[in-house]
């Protein structure tokens, strides 16, 4: 790929940053310095040259990586969406945490213990990637906990069976890596390489999801009702995943041309609904749709009226569990305060020792 | 999951300034996938300590067997190179490092 010239000829410039002093061995000099040393951030906002590079590796299909040139506007969304992506993640553990002691099996509980433990890891993964942008976790972790940012309104619901379990790994997980596969071509490369990473452990949670509801299809009466309430409970909310209808999405377009976005929202939710009802009819489960209908011409299967105002007031905290949510977090946060304390102490008196000996 | 959360009035959005905020640093992660394999950078970790940071590492990137050996190395450490393209272009019209830029007859054989 030939980009335009940056800047002018800077063979072998020295770094714009200043390399930090590489001898400090000192805990409370490198928590100053803990930016990453590979960001550039001095030269990011006002740069003619660096907009050209920009556009033409968005135009070739490359990946934008941390050191590079962006738009001010492009670095604040990925900000904005790898956070609340994050922010999904860790909270989303909470629905399903809820029934780990509950687990029926000892290998369900395993399972779910794993599965909610992966979710803790997707969260880190992308707090990582956002990081590269020149924020910090700990201001994003603020962020959440005081409301300015948010997290996916499914995880505003409650599990309020085992069946859920079910329903969150098969429908909800399924949702997410619609979405997720998707944004493995996003053109910032640590947003698009952590959806790689969190991509190949998903399927295992759909699976692990559509188990539990298959041995529910199977059993009683009682536990097919169950299962069947499940569904009835989760399905609009997990169409509503994908977010406002087309029409009404107005970030789209920009999204789109900074290849943040490959498809629209309605493409990946019918691309959701056409995998899933041929899931739901194998479970002899019924989707609480009447309307649901399948288009021969489009080939695909046709939904019925979302429930907008719904999906308005759980994004504007007024869903079943919001304040619950946040309230469990900062909790637990604040209830591991002295864990962070004894490790940051011992680092501390560690490093003190270590520079006692070296003198 | 779907993680577009629509923007509401009045929302807040956050500044990227480089600074650190908070308590532990940041540590690069590098996982060696099997032996005979260069570790290769995956991503990073928070902890108080190099210690730590290779448990949190452990438990973040290699809970399928990822990995047999993990480094961490402070963020603020690394050197970058200016990835413009001027930086690595002098070696863009140098193609007779290649074998593909000579011409050798066939009956020369394996060459
Ligand atoms: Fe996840
Ligand atoms: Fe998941």
């Amino acid at each position: 790929m030939s980009l335009p010239m940056a800047h002018n000829h800077r063979f072998c410039a020295p770094a714009a940053n200043p390399p930090p002093e590489t001898n400090e061995r000192s805990f409370v000099k490198l928590r100053r310095i803990h930016t990453r040393g590979y960001l550039n951030l001095d030269h990011q906002f006002d740069d003619a040259a660096g907009e050209a590079v920009f556009d033409a590796t968005i135009a070739a299909g490359e990946k934008v990586e941390p050191r590079d040139w962006m738009p001010e506007g492009y670095r604040q969304t990925l900000i904005r969406q790898i956070a609340q992506h994050a922010h999904s993640e860790v909270i989303g553990m909470q629905p399903e945490g809820n029934w780990i002691s509950r687990a029926p099996t000892l290998q369900r509980k395993a399972i779910l213990i794993a599965k909610v433990q992966d979710e803790a890891g997707h969260g880190l993964y992308l707090y990582s990637a956002a990081e590269t942008l020149g924020i910090s976790r700990d201001e994003l972790v603020n962020m959440l906990h005081n409301g300015k940012q948010k997290y996916s309104s499914i995880f505003n619901y409650p599990t309020l069976s085992w069946a859920d379990m079910g329903a969150i790994g098969w429908l909800v997980d399924s949702a997410a890596i619609v979405n997720q596969i998707a944004l493995q071509r996003a053109s910032y490369g640590p947003y698009s390489r952590a959806m790689v990473r969190i991509c190949k452990e998903e399927s295992f949670h759909a699976r692990q999801g559509y188990s539990i509801m298959l041995a529910l299809s199977r059993g009683t009466e009682v536990q097919r009702e169950m299962m069947q309430d499940s569904i009835n409970r989760w399905w609009w909310p997990s169409l509503m995943m994908f977010g406002p209808p087309d029409a009404e999405s107005v970030h789209t377009a920009q999204s789109m041309a900074w290849g943040i976005k490959q498809y629209t929202n309605d493409e990946l939710r019918q691309e959701f609904i056409n995998q899933t009802v041929p899931q739901a009819q194998y479970l002899g489960a019924t989707l609480p749709d009447p309307e649901l209908r399948f288009d021969e011409v489009t080939q695909d299967w046709l939904i019925g009226q979302i429930d907008w105002e719904e999906f308005w007031a759980v994004v504007k905290g007024n869903g079943p569990l919001n304040r619950e949510r946040i309230a469990h977090k900062v909790r637990a946060w604040e209830d591991n305060a002295w864990v962070r304390e004894a490790a940051t102490a011992y680092a501390a008196k560690q490093a003190a020792r270590r520079v006692e000996v070296s003198a | 999951m779907t993680y577009e959360i629509p923007e509401l009035e009045g929302e807040e959005r956050a500044v990227a300034t480089g600074e650190a905020v908070g308590e532990w640093p940041l540590w690069e992660v590098f996982v060696r996938a099997k032996r005979g394999l260069n570790h290769v950078h995956v991503g990073s970790v928070h902890a108080a300590d190099a210690e730590t940071a290779i448990q949190n590492a452990r438990d973040t990137y290699t809970r399928r067997s990822e990995g047999v050996s993990v480094w961490v190395v402070p963020s603020a450490l690394i050197h970058a190179s200016d990835d413009s393209a001027a930086m690595f272009e002098p070696f863009e019209d140098k193609p007779y490092r290649h074998p593909t830029f000579y011409e050798i007859p066939d009956e020369v054989g394996q060459l």
